[in-house]
Parts: C-alpha cells; sequence; structure tokens
C-alpha cells in the first residue's frame, strides 16, 4: 500500500472534491489495523532479534527463538501476531491543513466499519463486549469502541491513522505522586509495577515500559499508554531530564535478572522505557505506568490531500508541536 | 529438559513421569474455557458435552481468534492462553471431576494447586511459550471440531473443542511433584528486588495512606482458609 495513488485513477488532489474521501480512510483504517494484527513494526522486530541473539540462558533464550518465529509465522500466514487483539483503538494524527469530505462523522464512520470488516476478514477475537451484560456484538464495536484519539499537527495536509491493539490486563498502575517524593518515587512506582506483575511474566516480557508523568490523573494514564505504543524503541525525550530519567528506569528494570516470560535471563527485561511529560499541579505529581507487552502491535498508515496513501513505520503522536511550552 | 509428543487422551503414566521444564507437544482433542465455562459447568449444572475424561482431558484456558462464518463454521486463525492464576477457586474441582490432565495456560498458578491437586489427581500444568506466540499455536489447529454454549455465553467465553497436532510447544510449569517452575524463577530474581528497594530513601517505601509492599512472598491467589466454596 506504500505510495499508491489512493484508487482515484488520475485524480491527483482529494482538495476538489472537498476532502479525503470517506472510503478512502476506510481502507487506510482497514490496512493500519491489518498491520497492527499480523506485522511487528521493526524496531520492534530488531529489538527482539538483538535480545534473542544475546540471552544466555537457556529458557528465555528458547522463549525469545519462539517469539521471533511466531511473529514470522504471523506475517506469512497473515494470522493475529497474538490471539488477543486487547481492545483495538486509533489514534488520528489530523493535519491543520487536511480536509476530509464528509467531514469528522465521516472519518468516524470509516473507522468504525474498518474494525468490524478486519475483525471478519482476520478472524480476529471479538472482544468488545457490553461491560455488564457481557453482550458481544462478534464485531469490536460498540459503545465508544474503537476509541479514537485526536491529535491536531499544524502545516500538514494529511490525516494519519494508527492503530493499536495491546492484550491482557497486567503490568498497568496508577500512583499519585506527592511533591517530595520526586525522583525514587518514581522509581518505586516502576520497581512495584515489575515486581507485582513481571515477575511471573504477565506482562508479557520483553516489554516497553511507558511512564506518564504529569498532567491530570486521567492525563497522565493517557500519555503513559501513547509513550509505550507510539515512540520507537531506542527514541529518547527532547527534554534531556526526562531523557535521563528514560535511561536511569531502563537500567534498572534490566538489572533484575529477569528475561523472556519473566523467567531468569541475562537479555532484559525491557526493551526500552520512554517517558512523557505534562505540566502538573505544584504539589502533585500523577503517575501512569503501562507496560507494553512483546506482542507490541502498531500499524500507521497516512493519506494525504494529494491523493498519496502511505504506510508508515511509525505514528508521528509526538512531535514538537504536540510537547509544545509556551503561551503562543 | 526432555522433549515429550504426547496423545489426548493423556495417560496417567505419562502425565506423572513429566517434569517441570520439560517441552510437550499435543496431538488430539483440546477444549478451552475461562471464568463463564467454569461457572456454566461447576455452578450452573451444565454438563459438558463430551465425556472430558476419555476424549478431551486437556483444557486450555482462553480462546483463540476466531469467527464464525455461518452455523457450525469456524474460521481460526490465532490461539495462545490467558492468565490461569485467576481460576483458582474453580480449577481443583474442575479437574477431580472430568478427570483433566493437563491444564494449558499462562504464568502459572499458585503451587499449593499443584501440590494439593495436580499431585493428588495426577495433572500438569503447561503454560504457552512467550505468552502470544499465537500464530504459531494456530498453525497446529487441524480444525474447529464444535463450539459449545456460544450464543449463552459468547464466541471469548465458549467452550471451544479444537483438533489439533503437533499443538506446541508447551513448558512443563507444574507436575505432580509440586514443582513449580515459574515460583522457581520467582524466587531467584527476588533478591535483585530486595537490593534495588534497599536503595530507596525510607520516605518512599512508606507512602503515607499505602500499603507496605515488604515483596517477602509473591502473592498470587492465597490458600483458601477454609472449605472450597
Amino acid at each position: 500500500m506504500t505510495d499508491t495513488a489512493g484508487g482515484l485513477g488520475d485524480t491527483l488532489s482529494f482538495a476538489a472534491g472537498g476532502g479525503i474521501p470517506e472510503g478512502i480512510l476506510e481502507e487506510a483504517a482497514y490496512e493500519a489495523h491489518r498491520l497492527a494484527a499480523t506485522t511487528l513494526p521493526d524496531d520492534v522486530k530488531q529489538a527482539f532479534v538483538g535480545m534473542r541473539d544475546k540471552e544466555t540462558e537457556e529458557l528465555p533464550k528458547r522463549v525469545l527463538e519462539a517469539i521471533v518465529d511466531n511473529f514470522h509465522a504471523a506475517e506469512d500466514d497473515q494470522r493475529p501476531v497474538c490471539a488477543d487483539v486487547g481492545v483495538p483503538r486509533i489514534y488520528a494524527v489530523i493535519g491543520n491543513e487536511t480536509a476530509i469530505a464528509g467531514g469528522f462523522v465521516s472519518f468516524e464512520r470509516a473507522v468504525r466499519r474498518a474494525t468490524a470488516r478486519i475483525t471478519h476478514d482476520l478472524a480476529l477475537r471479538s472482544n468488545r463486549c457490553h461491560p455488564i451484560t457481557r453482550k458481544n456484538p462478534g464485531n469490536n464495536v460498540g459503545v465508544f469502541a474503537p476509541n479514537i484519539e485526536y491529535r491536531v499537527e499544524p502545516d500538514a495536509d494529511y490525516i494519519e491513522i494508527c492503530a493499536v491493539h495491546k492484550g491482557g490486563a497486567f503490568g498497568t498502575d496508577f500512583r499519585m505522586l506527592v511533591d517530595g517524593d520526586g525522583l525514587p518515587g518514581i522509581r518505586k512506582a516502576v520497581l512495584d509495577a515489575i515486581a507485582e506483575f513481571g515477575r511471573r511474566g504477565l506482562t508479557c516480557p520483553p516489554v516497553v515500559i511507558g511512564v506518564g508523568l504529569g498532567g491530570t490523573k486521567d492525563q497522565s494514564f493517557s500519555i503513559a499508554k501513547q509513550a509505550a505504543q507510539l515512540r520507537p524503541i531506542g527514541d529518547r525525550h527532547p527534554d534531556p531530564d526526562v531523557a535521563e530519567l528514560e535511561d536511569e528506569l531502563l537500567e534498572m528494570a534490566n538489572s533484575l535478572g529477569i528475561g523472556a516470560m519473566g523467567y531468569v535471563g541475562t537479555a532484559g527485561y525491557a526493551t526500552d522505557v520512554h517517558v512523557e511529560i505534562a505540566y502538573s499541579h505544584s504539589a502533585l505529581t500523577p503517575m501512569g505506568i503501562h507496560q507494553l507487552c512483546q506482542a507490541t502491535r502498531r500499524g500507521v498508515v497516512r493519506v494525504y490531500m494529494d491523493g498519496r496513501t502511505e504506510t508508515r513505520p511509525m505514528p508521528s503522536w509526538f512531535s514538537e508541536y504536540s510537547r509544545r511550552l509556551g503561551v503562543e | 529438559m526432555a522433549t515429550h509428543r504426547l496423545s489426548i487422551p493423556l495417560k496417567e503414566e505419562d502425565v506423572r513421569a513429566l517434569r517441570i521444564g520439560d517441552i510437550v507437544y499435543l496431538d488430539g482433542k483440546v477444549h478451552t474455557g475461562r471464568a463463564q465455562v467454569y461457572e456454566h459447568v461447576l455452578h450452573g449444572q451444565n454438563k459438558p458435552p463430551i465425556d472430558l475424561a476419555t476424549e478431551s482431558n486437556v483444557q486450555m484456558h482462553g480462546a483463540p481468534a476466531a469467527v464464525q462464518d455461518g452455523p457450525g463454521e469456524y474460521r481460526l486463525s490465532s490461539i495462545q492462553a490467558t492468565a490461569s492464576f485467576r481460576y483458582w477457586k474453580y480449577v481443583p474441582d474442575y479437574i477431580e471431576r472430568f478427570g483433566i490432565r493437563a491444564i494449558i495456560g499462562k504464568g502459572g498458578m499458585d503451587k499449593w494447586v499443584y501440590e494439593d491437586v495436580f499431585a493428588k489427581t495426577g495433572t500438569v500444568f503447561l503454560t504457552t511459550v512467550g505468552y502470544g506466540i499465537a500464530a504459531l499455536y494456530g498453525r497446529a489447529v487441524k480444525r474447529v471440531i464444535d463450539v459449545y454454549w456460544g450464543e449463552e455465553l459468547g464466541l471469548p467465553e465458549a467452550m471451544w473443542l479444537l483438533d489439533v497436532e503437533n499443538f506446541g510447544p508447551f513448558i512443563v510449569d507444574g507436575d505432580v511433584t509440586g514443582a513449580s517452575l515459574a515460583a522457581q524463577h520467582v524466587d531467584a530474581v527476588n533478591e535483585n528486588f530486595a537490593r534495588e528497594y534497599a536503595k530507596m530513601p525510607e520516605y518512599v517505601l512508606k507512602r503515607i495512606g499505602e500499603i507496605d509492599h515488604t515483596l517477602a512472598n509473591e502473592v498470587i491467589v492465597g490458600k483458601p482458609a477454609g472449605d472450597k466454596d
């Protein structure tokens, strides 16, 4: 799907038609879901191959070999990498210069249809159900589902759709740190999270640990998830204080002797730690922790106003603009 | 780490010979279940649709990634197990009543389940590898034989009966001696956690309003004090 003309023949631009048509957006969302379900991103694959080669303990080494074999099998057969699709969700980056032919209602309809179609076509598990009656529509679509989060990017003429599939219940936590807790309080919260569900491997390690610091309580958790899911392995926050914390927490996570699946290992527990910050109440630091499992699934497709559609290795969720500081 | 390829129904002597760390591949009929299947069978007075002891004495915790294309027609893509520790209140009763010889699950179960129950019944816990090598496991499912209670419970909670061939690898996590592989590995890394906690100042170890995490023990589920519920 890379660099195609968007399926509209000679039409080079969507501007004349009032914006990007719904059908194109539906195909883009479908493709983002397909990639998320079946194809691990290159940075993740490389990290696991590196860990497999580095691991010296027999048991976690065999586990890492199986993890590598599995992502090849998923891609070759077009099967879900993990049977637990979680609750499929969408992160959308909307360029400020982008128009959608049917407006945002059209975009959201496209996403819902694509989610139902991919659930059927790839035989994804239909996890989404009514939380009380447990009634399951069988297509991963329902009330507030799939959830779509939006971010705006200036001077951009595209809409970027990132699908994330993440299963499991383990390894997430929230803590309201107080002003005196400082960096030791942050380290302790991360260590507690690993102790709780990392030791027995219930977080499905190797994981990416996302930490959200500051903002409002709910915001701290949202940015923790985004930090884990929407940044490439090896990426560092542009704020040097945050980047230093990322290095320090990664070092701690990998000093515990836990390897793949929680077994005693030498190659490490985490492939990376990503910390995002939001400006906080001066007395408090709400802190979210999100440990992203080895089935690190995201798929990114961008549709431009000039008619191009392309798959991207990484979402552009975090940008200089999204992390801006001043009053403007 | 011996490797075994076993046919279902599993024989008691074969199961009793397995030890933690062994690798197992399976052929035959595997059935699935999670909380709602257990509730349905153990508390809802619904009988399993087949004789599990003689036909499918291996239960997998979880449900496949699969959809229904038509009446009785299912298309399965991938499969793996869900975390098993939370089924402690059902598993002992279920395996005793229906002659289950192996549970395929995730993360093992608390050691007392192996010591008190598996040792007596002749059952092992087989953990899936990697926690999500679901595409490889999906390849080993030859067909969906049937899905029971799909309408009432929904497909992710129903009992799936699967015909599998060379289904694996699984690692023996709990054996009839009561040994637990996961518990051994947890014990082995606990000193590393203790070392990290020891570096932390007292004011973050004992924060107001918080539970004191001493980490002396791994808490999964406590052994029930009295009778089973």
